[in-house]
Parts: C-alpha cells; structure tokens; sequence
C-alpha cells in the first residue's frame, strides 16, 4: 500500500472538522478549568483571576490524599470486577446462536440506557432492611433475621460493576467474536481441557483487548459521582463527589477546578503507564 | 480388533443429517483420506473422531477401547485445522511445545521436541520467531509439527494444504505422504482434491451427501468405481446409459458391447469408460464399436481431447498427440470402448 505524505494545508484539511470538535469541547474547556484552577476565591462570592497556587497546595493534605487513593481503588477495582464478570460472559454469549446473542445484547443495551439514579435508587432499595434481597433469604431460611447492606462499600462496588457490566460486555464483544473458534479446539486437541484452553490461548490472546477494556472501564468509573453518595457513607464518596460538593453546593470554582484537573492528570498518568507496559511486552 | 473403527457412527444437527451410518475400519499405519464434495459430511467425520462433535448415534473404537464419550484432550490425537489455529501470542517453538507444557514438562525438554520436530518438518531454527513472521508454507509446517509432538495415536488433518497455491500444494502433498510413511502413523486427511487423495492415500473414503460411497486403495477407486458418483467425482469419465442384452453384453444406442464385467442379468445399467481408454477410428477396423459423430477437438499440447456425440449421450475421448486420429468436428466415426475397460454399474 502506498503511503503520501501530506505536503501542503489542504492535504490536511479532512483533519479540520475532528480538530475543531476537540478544540470547542475539550482544549478550550479544560484550558478554561485550568485557568480557573489558578484563581483566587473571593468568600461568599465567586472568584476572580489570579495566580496563585493556594488551591492545589490545600489538595496537597493527608485528606484528599486518601480520598484520591480511594477513588483509584475504587474504580480500578471495579475495573478489575467487571471485566473478570464480563470476558467469560462475552466469551460464553459469542457461542450462542445469532438469536439468543441479540437478545442479551438488546437486554444489555436496555440496561445501559439507565440512568445513574434510577440504577442508585434500586440498589438502594434491593439492598435495604425493609424490602432488601436479605428478606428473602429470611423467607428461604438462609438467614434469621434481614438486614441493611447500604449504606456500605460493597453496595457502592455492587452498583458501579451494575453500571460498567453492559459497557464492559460491548467493549469485549467485537473482538471475542472475531476470535477464531479453532484455537481452543486446537488447544483441546493437544490436551488442554476446556477451562485451560480458555486461560491458555483466549485470554493471552486478547491481552491488548483487555488492558483496553480495562483502562476504559476506570476511567468511566472514576467519573461516578453519584453512586457513592446514594449507596455509600460518606468515607466512601470518591474525588468526583467532592470535586461536585465544592463545585456545585460550596461554590468554590477554583478549588473545584484544581482537584478536577490533578484527576485528570493522575488518570492520564496512570493510563499512559498501563500502555507503556503493554507496548513493552509486545515488543519482547 | 487393532486400528480405528467407526461403528454405525450418525450425527444429526436437528432435521438435517450430515453423517449417515458411517461404518469404517482403519488399520494402523494407513493413510486415508476422506474424500467428497464440500457439505459432504467429511468434515464432521473427522471433527467426530477428533472427539470435537458427539456423534447422535453410534460408536468409535480404538484397539478395542470404546472413545466416544471420551473428551478430546484425552484422546492423544494430533490434529491441523484448515485455518492452522496457531497461537498467535506465542513463538514458533512455544506452539510446538504447547502440548508439552500442558503435561507439565520442562523448559529443556520443550525445547528439545520443538527443535526435533522443527527438524522434522524442515524448518530448523525459526523456533523462537513469532508466528506471523512466517510464510504460509512454513505456517504449515509450524502446524503439523505442532500436531505431531508427543507422537499422537492418530494424526488428523482438515483440508490443512487448502490455504497454499498449487505449485506449493503438490510439493507438501508429496512432502506429507513421505513424513507419514518414516512415522508409520495412522493418518486421516480431509480433502475436496481427488488428486490429493491419489498422491497421498493408502485407501480414499468418497463421501457424498454424509454417505460413504466406497473405502479403497486409490487404483481401485478409480479403476473399479462402486457406483457412478465415484466414478463420475474420481477424474473424468464417461457414463453411457445402457441395457442388459445378454451375459456380458450391453446395448447402447443401436449398438451393442461386449463387456468383462459382470453384469446383472437385466435391465438398465451404467458403463463407465475413463477417456483415456476410449478411441476414436475412421475405420471400423476393431471390435467393440459405436458409431458416433465428432462435436468438438482441442488439442492441449500433452493431449488431444474430442468430444462425441454417440447415440445421443456426449462421450469425451483423450489421446496422446501422436496417436491422433484424421477427424474433425462433425465427421462420422466409429468409437471404440474396449471390453475390459468398462466398469458396470446399478443405474
């Protein structure tokens, strides 16, 4: 295939429409946002510009410290959950018949156009003392008597794995089902069982595939705000929650805006090393 | 009884039935090739043997041992697939091993058997080189030697030189019969290639509509047709629609042939008559003639083929060039279909 090299402006000009895309809704908002990061808080008003750095060192605390470390884990376990819920999900649904596949990915799809509240307000309920999953296992005998489960860290993990399960399953799907059926009956023939052959040639040959799904998964549950503060107490809300309590109720923009951009940072960060390995693997 | 036996084996997938009432005996150290057109059920038979499909019905034997419920990593089988299914995130040397590791063997001993077989397979030192740097020929051969590590009991192959061009196809073809025979291993190829069978087989199966047709040595295949779907699907030949007139005699059209084979004692048969075996004479100086008229002669160099029209049914004729005869299209002639040449078969 014959490459040409771009030589004068209008070779470029098929680039002009993403580039503007990306310059209205990304550069020029969190330009703004860092501009803003920088400003000086007026009390009781809003702000006006400066520069000073009072913002990012008051992040700089043991506190928000540790609410930054919980969110990362937070999200990368929820990563790490629901991609390991999903790829023997995925891997299972691409064997089925056409039919049966259409109908998960319509039921999936349906899922995904919940909204984060109504699947908070489930949760909740589904998890409560009242009128929770506990009373029937009461009813079953399982337990003696029904109890909360939320306000808890695992009801925040439950919801969030329920909210990326769906983008998870579409993420993995396309290249699960372009994988070639025979390897694992290659594998099968040369005496893997079923289970080994899947975590012998499936999964290390999907390992590009994976990191992806993962990267993509943390960084959509490292943008979850509201989940934590329906399903969590308050030593659970992540970054997102705070970053929108300073932004939105204690209206102090510039702060909000430091901790919104150090977040963006740290997730770029984090991102980049991820890829770095995995380029660093391949090349071996 | 020694060898693989297929009892009575059925597969059916709802309604449709792709493998009706296979029987079949292997003995071992054969090469056999299962051959038909695509959809023919070969491809099932195989993938059954292999222990990939259950049969519906019936049963494999092995030296006596019953393996049809058996899974398929139990079984010891080697197998290549059409589409090789080699495992792109490994080197050349780790696929081969692949079946070693599985059985928990060292590094060194890995190392030792991909290198032997790479050996064998003649492609020595790629072993550490990453599948997709190799060529296609040498994917196959990456493939079989994959299938042939820790000496299988049975060597399976599904259609494996599909993928290759035909000047590549043929040298593999002679490649694999040669590897076969230094091994001695029971070895069933699927093919749609009837040339592919001949070279390679010690007994071709013909398959047709999940049916087998016949199960012998290649010359017998073609010499002595079980019917005329082999006869018609193994290389060109003739079919002439005819009548039983008397012991070893059959007419067609307004003539008559004397024939060896045995025939019913009456009714309508088929003759199958291989082109090659079939003259054309100006004269009707030879027995055993039809009158017949020429329709279309072309010469292709190493052969000269010409098309007949005798008493109403196209029969196509191949001689050496220095044999040709002085005719061309629309004379009148006489055909000559020798005796011992014709095979009988059921209408």
């Amino acid at each position: 295939m014959m490459k040409a090299v771009p030589r004068r402006l209008r070779d470029y000009a098929p680039l002009g429409f993403p580039a503007a895309m990306l310059l209205c809704f990304f550069v020029v908002p969190f330009g703004i946002m860092i501009a803003i990061s920088f400003y000086h808080r007026v009390q009781g008003g809003f702000y006006e510009p400066a520069f000073e750095t009072a913002n990012y060192e008051r992040f700089l605390t043991a506190f928000f410290g540790g609410v930054l470390g919980f969110s990362l884990l937070l999200s990368g376990l929820v990563a790490a959950i629901a991609v390991t819920l999903a790829f023997p999900f995925t891997w299972l649904l691409v064997r089925q018949r056409r039919a049966v596949q259409v109908v998960w990915l319509v039921f999936l799809l349906s899922v995904l156009s919940l909204s984060e509240v109504i699947i908070g307000f489930a949760w909740s309920t589904l998890l409560s003392k009242t009128a929770g999953i506990t009373n029937l296992l009461v009813a079953l005998g399982v337990m003696d008597q029904a109890v909360s489960l939320s306000p808890s860290f695992g009801a925040v993990l439950v919801g969030m794995v329920y909210q990326a399960f769906p983008y998870t399953v579409l993420v993995l799907y396309p290249a699960l089902s372009r994988l070639d059926p025979t390897l694992v009956e290659a594998a099968r023939t040369l005496g893997a069982s079923p289970l080994r052959a899947f975590f012998n040639v499936i999964v290390p040959g999907l390992r590009n595939t994976i990191v992806a799904t993962l990267i993509m998964v943390f960084v959509f549950a490292l943008g979850s705000y509201l989940l934590p503060q329906l399903l969590g107490r308050p030593q659970q809300w992540t970054l997102s929650v705070l970053i929108t309590d300073q932004a939105i109720y204690q209206s102090n923009m510039p702060f909000a805006s430091a901790m919104a951009v150090f977040l963006v940072l740290v997730s770029l960060g984090l991102v980049g090393l991820s890829l770095l390995a995995g380029r660093r693997e391949n090349a071996q | 009884m020694s060898g693989l036996v297929l009892d009575h084996l059925v597969k059916r997938y709802g309604p449709f039935t792709a493998v009706h009432d296979a029987e079949l005996t292997i003995p071992h150290g054969r090469f056999v090739c299962l051959l038909g057109p695509s959809g023919c059920g070969k491809t099932t038979l195989l993938r059954m043997i292999a222990g990939l499909e259950a049969p519906t019905a019936g049963a494999i034997r092995l030296d006596g041992e019953d393996i049809t419920g058996k899974p398929a990593h139990q079984r010891d089988f080697g197998m290549v697939f059409q589409s090789l299914a080699l495992f792109p995130h490994l080197t050349v040397g780790e696929n081969i091993a692949y079946p070693l590791r599985i059985r928990g063997k060292s590094k060194a001993e890995q190392r030792a058997e991909a290198e032997r077989l790479l050996a064998l397979v003649r492609l020595p030192g790629v072993a550490d080189r990453p599948v997709s740097k190799l060529s296609g020929g040498q994917r196959q051969r990456v493939a079989i030697a994959r299938a042939l590590a820790l000496s299988p009991r049975l060597f399976l192959l599904d259609e494996p030189l599909s993928a290759l061009d035909a000047k590549l196809r043929e040298a593999m073809q002679i490649e694999l019969k040669q590897l076969q025979q230094r091994l001695g291993i029971t070895t069933i190829v699927v093919t749609h290639d009837q040339r592919e069978a001949m070279t390679m087989a010690d007994l071709v199966v013909v398959m047709s509509a999940g049916r087998i047709h016949q199960a012998a040595p290649p010359v017998e295949v073609y010499r002595r047709p079980a019917d005329a779907f082999v006869a018609d699907f193994i290389g060109m030949t003739n079919l002439l629609k005819g009548d039983v007139a008397g012991p070893g005699r059959v007419t067609v059209g307004g003539g008559t042939l004397a024939v060896t084979d045995p025939t019913p004692a009456s009714g309508a048969v088929i003759l199958s008559v291989r082109p090659e075996d079939v003259s054309v004479r100006v004269e009707a100086d030879a027995p055993n003639l039809l009158p017949g008229t020429v329709t279309f002669l072309r010469d292709l160099g190493a052969t000269v083929e010409i098309r007949l029209d005798v008493a109403g049914q196209e029969v196509i004729a191949v001689t050496a060039p220095q044999d040709r005869p002085a005719v061309q299209a629309g004379d009148a002639v006489h055909v000559r279909f020798p005796a011992e040449a014709a095979v009988v078969l059921a209408s």
